[in-house]
């Protein structure tokens, strides 16, 4: 067993805690698992990506490496974009429709890319796009939006409902669990 | 238990593992978190943020001399500022355990330089630790500390942006507590004077022969045989990217990268067809490899001294194929000074103004780039001072010029530039932002912020009353929101034939959260787009006009203030009315 997935963003939008669920998710079955996030700069609406390697034997590298990347989580569709050279052949993707403009593009110095539905489509086997916001504030807040997406690829990843509702339990703060669980839910109906 | 640590988070489990006592660090990505988690336990550790990395270090030598283990941790440049007591204790050694931490930045991923530090502690004598998983991260740590006693020496340990910021699965352990050694004066090893300085640089010497002789013995050398066509020495999160990129290679993996163990790394030559150095950054050990008479193969023609390796570029350097994907052309995304930050009110004017400002190091770096682009230049913490008056000294202008810092770099590097400018007559103008925390590096308390590294309550320095001692006559503090005031201020201030001080105070709008009533964009908006110019993320662009982002925004009002038309509907305290900034 292998997987390499990638979680992507902008700065701010809660991907770090997809990552914690999906690192202690891995540590509880018993694979290795290795992390990678940068912080500093690439915060303050800037985008940040976050490396996720799980195996059963030993993760080595905490880097995904162009064409590596199992299943990709994007939180904004240019980021979507942005990492899709990182999917490797028949990999999937599921990405959060929403559009955060980056400042060149709000300024008018370039655009924002109009051809991403295709070139999502072409390169992803698998592609769930959906409005993950809408879903966020749907089940109490558009903080949620990082758990909607995780019900979303949980599909594609080996962990039961129930290693899920655990590792929500643990690792969210109690005042938000029933939260998260249903916007967790609502990702899976996706 | 096993958990997953952030690699920063398992050194700082390391060092409570490890008994230490005291810890005083200054922040700086990506090196911050060691001493936050720490900051987090009980009161059997003393954690503080000191005012900068050299009083960091000077507060752990301190604690040594004092008997207990001390630990100081810092972005690689601090290591820079806190050169002079470090190179200096490495002469005298320790009492308490004594160990130094500091995380490069190999990519610049949020620095100003990727310089190596690897020289720091060459040059200071000291052995040199470099883990290469969060699991060694905890390990070398604790290792480090019982290094320091046994041979009596700083230890210092080199972490990086990798290191640092990768989590993986660590056993925690007990805590071992260790009593504070006695203090017995001993001003041959404490007192750095000459004669004595002669003797402890020659005990220096003889120690790290005695460490490169040991480092087999100390675990930190893992010699793993395979093919013996290929033989690579590396270290710390290289060795990673090389047991991915080559796994049938034989591998020497260097826990010590300072002294070299160089006889090992003979033996391991001896028994391979071609070795490879494989490091980050400067060929830190290659060279030495080399100069030791032991042949290299391949390093550095082989790869970049700059940004981050991978084990790709490893691959495609040995030849092998690595899957081809196409590129994309995807704008970029520059991180931006946050909706709500008190900064944006201060660079709007000062770009209205097109006033030349010499830069620092910050969150209002950031308003170097497009809107604003409100920032001639940036050097290192407190440089915009003394740049300012050099500056000054040169053109003979003061006239629409200042020097902007924030208020914890002001006091880590730039009191001593301000009392150069009183001292040598300058005219210029100085702005303190004062937003009562330390921003960019994720909002550690200082002097100024009225709390401790605990959260608890502390004397917060009163930065106007400071200058006014310096001896500055013009003191001045504004809301940075005022900006019809501030821009008079700016003007009056900077034509001024005497030296100033602006203070800009208004609490970052991450400690502080605003109304949260988003502003509203009315029909009276005739799209001037003088919004935009403030730089704000909750401000976009939909069907050629500006709107308001809804999740984002905070309602603080600014972009109310600056629209010439009172369009904007802001529920901040102040604009209700709306303000037009004519
Ligand atoms: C010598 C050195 N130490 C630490 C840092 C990391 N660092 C960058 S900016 C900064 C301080 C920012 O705080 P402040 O001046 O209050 O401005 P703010 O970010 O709050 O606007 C620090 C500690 C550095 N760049 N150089």
């Amino acid at each position: 067993m292998e997987k390499n997935i990638l979680i992507v963003g902008v700065g701010g939008q809660g991907t770090l805690l997809a990552s914690v669920l999906l690192g202690n998710l891995a540590l509880q079955k018993g694979y290795d698992v290795k992390l990678s996030e940068v912080h500093g700069m690439s915060q303050r609406g800037g985008d940040v990506v976050t490396h996720v390697k799980i195996n059963d034997t030993i993760v080595a590298s905490p880097l995904i490496e162009k064409g590596e990347a199992d299943i990709i989580i994007a939180f904004e569709k240019l980021e979507a974009y942005r990492w899709l050279p990182y999917l490797r052949e028949g990999g999937a993707m599921y990405v959060n429709e929403q559009q955060i403009m980056p400042m060149p593009v709000v300024l008018g110095q370039v655009e924002y890319p109009s051809d991403i539905d295709e070139a999502l489509a072409k390169a992803a086997s698998t592609l769930v796009k959906f409005d993950a916001l809408a879903l966020a504030e749907e089940a109490g807040s558009s903080k949620a939006v990082n758990v909607v997406l995780l019900g979303a690829a949980s599909k594609a990843m080996p962990f039961t409902q129930e290693e899920w509702m655990d590792v929500i339990e643990k690792y969210v703060k109690p005042k938000f669990v029933e939260l998260n669980k249903t916007a967790f839910a609502m990702g899976q109906a996706v | 238990m096993k958990r997953i640590m952030l690699g920063n988070e398992a050194f700082a489990r390391g060092a409570w593992e490890a008994g230490v006592r005291v810890v005083s660090s200054y922040p700086g990505t990506p090196s911050t978190e060691v001493t936050e988690t720490l900051a987090k336990c009980g009161d059997e550790v003393h954690v503080e943020w000191a005012p900068n990395e050299k009083v960091g270090v000077e507060v752990a030598v301190g604690a040594s001399m004092g008997g207990a283990r001390a630990l100081s941790c810092m972005k690689h440049v601090g290591l820079n500022v806190a050169a002079d007591p470090f190179f200096t204790a490495a002469y005298n050694g320790v009492t308490g355990g004594l160990v130094v931490l500091v995380a490069d930045d190999n990519g610049c991923h949020s620095s100003q330089n990727e310089q190596d530090s690897r020289y720091h502690g060459r040059g200071a004598g000291v052995p040199v630790l470099e883990p290469a998983d969060p699991s060694e991260c905890k390990d070398y740590m604790k290792l480090a500390f019982d290094m320091s006693e046994n041979y009596d020496t700083v230890v210092l340990i080199r972490s990086g942006t990798r290191m640092s910021h990768s989590r993986g699965i660590v056993e925690e352990g007990e805590r071992v507590e260790r009593e504070v050694i006695p203090y017995e004066k001993d001003f041959l090893k404490y007192v750095a004077m000459p004669a004595m300085a002669r003797v402890n640089h020659v005990k220096q010497e003889k120690r790290l022969a005695q460490i490169a002789e040991d480092a087999g013995k100390l675990g930190l050398i893992k010699e793993e045989m395979n093919d013996p066509e290929i033989g690579v020495v590396t270290s710390g999160i290289c060795y990673q990217y090389v047991k991915e990129a080559l796994p049938e290679a034989s591998v020497f993996k260097l826990g010590l990268v300072n002294p070299l163990p160089l006889q090992d790394i003979a033996a391991f030559a001896s028994k391979v067809s071609r070795l490879y150095v494989i490091e980050e950054g400067n060929p830190f050990l290659e060279e030495q490899i080399r100069a030791a008479g032991i042949p290299v193969h391949g390093g550095k023609e082989l790869f970049t001294i700059q940004g981050e390796y991978s084990a790709n570029m490893i691959r495609k350097a040995f030849g092998i194929e690595v899957p081809e994907t196409e590129d994309v052309n995807a704008p970029g995304r520059p991180p931006l000074l946050c909706a709500g930050c008190p900064h944006k009110g201060l660079f709007y004017v000062l770009s209205k103004l097109k006033t030349t400002v010499m830069g620092d190091i910050g969150c209002y770096t950031l308003a170097a780039l497009a809107p604003t682009n409100a920032i001639d230049s940036c050097l290192c913490m407190g440089g915009s001072i003394g740049m300012e008056h050099g500056f000054e000294k040169a053109t003979g202008r003061n006239d629409n010029l200042v020097a902007v810092l924030g208020d914890s770099t002001f006091i880590h590097s730039g009191i001593t530039g301000l009392v150069n400018m009183v001292y040598n007559e300058a005219k210029g103008t100085v702005i303190i932002l004062d937003n009562r925390i330390t921003g960019m590096t994720g909002h550690q308390q200082n002097p100024a912020s009225g709390k401790n590294a605990k959260g608890e309550l502390a004397p917060a320095l009163d930065l106007a009353s400071l200058c006014r001692a310096i001896g500055v006559k013009n003191v001045f503090e504004i809301d940075p929101f005022e900006i019809r005031e501030l821009e008079e201020l700016i003007k009056a201030e900077t034509s001024r034939d005497e030296l100033s001080v602006i203070i800009t105070k208004r609490p970052c709008a991450m400690i502080v959260k605003q109304t949260g009533v988003p502003n509203v964009i009315t029909d009276r908006c005739k799209n001037c787009r003088q919004c935009i110019k403030v730089g704000c993320p909750a401000i976009g662009m939909k069907d050629g006009r500006p709107y308001i982002i809804k999740e984002s925004c905070v309602g603080c009002g600014l972009c109310a203030r600056v629209c010439p038309f009172d369009a904007i509907e802001s529920t901040a305290r102040g604009v209700e009315a709306g303000r037009g900034d004519e």
